[in-house]
């Protein structure tokens, strides 16, 4: 069952760029170099929406998925520590009760109701999470890539709401129940499922290879949604 | 010394004031060094003969004013060159020089691949590797045999140069300052996807055309085409460009790659034009130059040339732009990438 929240506050990245403040309710580092930081939610959006965050007025405004759903009480985010970075690592030194700016949400990058196959690497899966999150699961399957175990982020919980149609790939570590694999190797040779859509969500290099094997599998490139992080 | 040696090729005439004044120069040295550097061409600090000799010994410490000329060019039968300049990380760049009749235009890359993920794009199938500095943008136009030769600079090469936009800034600045290349900003045209908080920027701090990468006037196509419409959507740039006026000093352009079946009907051309009503614009139609395992196929020149009617009858200035080095590889990104494909291999 989908499920959609009010019309969002801003669809414009423009618009939406003006900057309030919020205070930090959590920010813990949950795999080496990623953080999940979460705060009151302060608007409604669309599960997929984007929100840009600064620490202060200086610093330009970077983008980041949402990752919670869209009826949680804190919004959630996720992000890499990149140490020669302006933002992340000033983000990752935030405790409970610091102020973080935040846009409203904007940005397309949705679902609908429906089958889906959504395909994710590192922190592109949070998008994926905010749609699980808000009861985006019926015939939704996550394809979820990494090159560590520690880096397939909320595996428990995709586990838990999406079973079967859940596949974590992991290249250089083993588990049971783990596609030994990049993603992109998984798609070329499983079944794929009957979507009306994929959903690609992640860094370029693996936003282009794994829409490049879609194509390769037959899939039209009209089904295929990418959201790169650029 | 044992500190690394810094390229000063790129640096705008602010930061050569600064190196002027702690090489003990006096306040126009700055000037001195950008006259040596971009307009005589030196390629070592023992030509700037005017600059005590002590100066240079300790600018020549510290700094070097060489560049790395290409690795490769291959050559059109329509007289496109196409040359390879190596990158960061062992990948290559490329910078296309394309003569027709009396203009001859340079096509200058931004970034060693690029990470917006263009269906249609093979640049970015190379994934994002690096940005080129200020100075390895304008070693394309320096190091060209042509360069003296060039009329026009298009931003339009390997890479999104709003996504670079501090270095391709300080490169504009290099070339349209009176002290340093002195091109008149009316020849160079800066392309882009449409970062719109970039491309704000890139129109407040400069006088150069913009070209707009449109592709498709209907979000949902536009964003199998074009990731980036999910966050910055088409709607919303020609909003922002809306805001400002479009005379006869500065063009906006659109760039309109034509798909077979895809984009390429009566109702795009409609679309396009009623999206385009109130903005001074110019649109160009390029053929599409196939890349390996695209599901995307070129319009036949017919299609084409209907497409450039309707907007034409629709008050849409439009031109279709000729193929050019269709034998070398002409689509963007191509040679760059085969020939990091032969390297790998090479080293492997």
């Amino acid at each position: 069952m989908s499920s959609r929240s009010p019309v969002p506050a801003a669809e414009r990245p423009g618009e939406s760029l003006r900057l309030i403040e919020v205070k930090v309710a959590e920010n813990q580092e949950i795999a080496p170099g990623i953080f999940r930081v979460a705060f009151p939610r302060p608007w409604d959006f669309f599960p997929g929406q984007t929100i840009a965050l600064s620490t202060d007025p200086s610093i330009p405004a970077r983008y980041y998925s949402i990752a919670s759903g869209c009826h949680d009480p804190v919004v959630e985010i996720l992000y890499d520590l990149v140490p020669e970075g302006l933002l992340t690592p000033r983000m990752a030194g935030l405790g409970a009760g610091d102020t973080l700016l935040s846009s409203e949400p904007f940005g397309a990058f949705l679902d609908g109701d429906g089958a889906s196959l959504w395909i994710a690497a590192g922190t592109g899966v949070a998008p994926f999470a905010s749609m699980a999150r808000s009861g985006m699961v019926e015939d939704k399957t996550l394809v979820q890539g990494s090159r560590t175990l520690a880096g397939l982020y909320l595996r428990g919980y995709f586990s838990s709401v999406l079973g079967a149609r859940y596949v974590p790939c992991c290249s250089t570590e083993s588990a049971a129940g783990v596609f030994s694999g990049r993603s992109t190797a998984w798609i070329s040779s499983a079944a794929l499922p009957d979507a009306e859509r994929v959903l690609l969500c992640g860094g370029s290099r693996m936003v282009v290879d794994a829409r490049d094997a879609l194509i390769a599998r037959g899939v039209p490139f009209e089904r295929v949604i990418s959201e790169i992080y650029f | 010394m044992g500190a690394a040696v810094k390229s000063l090729f790129g640096a705008t005439l602010e930061s050569l004031g600064q190196v002027a004044a702690e090489a003990g120069l006096p306040a126009y040295g700055a000037r001195q060094l950008s006259d040596w550097l971009y307009r005589k061409h030196a390629t070592g600090f023992q030509d700037m003969l005017n600059i005590p000799s002590r100066a240079r010994e300790w600018l020549s410490q510290r700094y070097t004013v060489d560049t790395p000329g290409p690795v490769k060019v291959t050559e059109s039968k329509d007289g496109t060159k196409k040359y390879l300049f190596p990158a960061a990380g062992g990948g290559f760049v490329e910078a296309a020089w394309i003569p027709e009749g009396k203009r001859a235009t340079l096509c200058l890359s931004v970034q060693v691949g690029c990470k917006m993920g263009c269906l249609f794009c093979m640049t970015g199938k190379q994934g994002f590797q690096a940005h080129l500095s200020a100075g390895e943008i304008l070693n394309q136009y320096r190091s060209l045999p042509e360069r003296d030769s060039v009329t026009n600079i298009v931003y339009m090469g390997m890479g999104e140069p709003m996504d670079n936009l501090t270095n391709v800034l300080e490169s504009l600045e290099v070339l349209c300052s009176p002290d340093a290349y002195g091109l008149s900003p009316s020849r160079i045209t800066v392309s882009t996807i449409g970062l719109i908080p970039a491309m704000e920027q890139f129109l407040e701090r400069t006088r150069c055309h913009l070209a707009i990468s449109m592709h498709s006037p209907f979000d949902e196509e536009r964003r199998r085409l074009m990731p980036v419409e999910n966050v910055y959507p088409l709607k919303d740039v020609l909003a922002a460009l809306r805001k400002r006026s479009w005379g006869r000093q500065r063009r906006v352009s659109f760039e309109y790659i034509m798909f077979n079946g895809v984009n390429d009907t009566d109702r795009h051309a409609r679309e396009v034009a009623r999206i385009l009503e109130g903005i001074r614009c110019r649109v160009n139609l390029i053929p599409f130059h196939p890349i390996p395992a695209t599901p995307l196929a070129p319009s036949p020149r017919d299609t084409m040339e209907r497409f450039e009617q309707e907007l034409k009858r629709r008050g849409i200035l439009t031109t279709i732009r000729q193929s050019r080095g269709l034998d070398i590889s002409a689509a963007c990104g191509m040679l760059s990438t085969r020939e990091l494909v032969r390297v790998r291999g090479e080293q492997e």
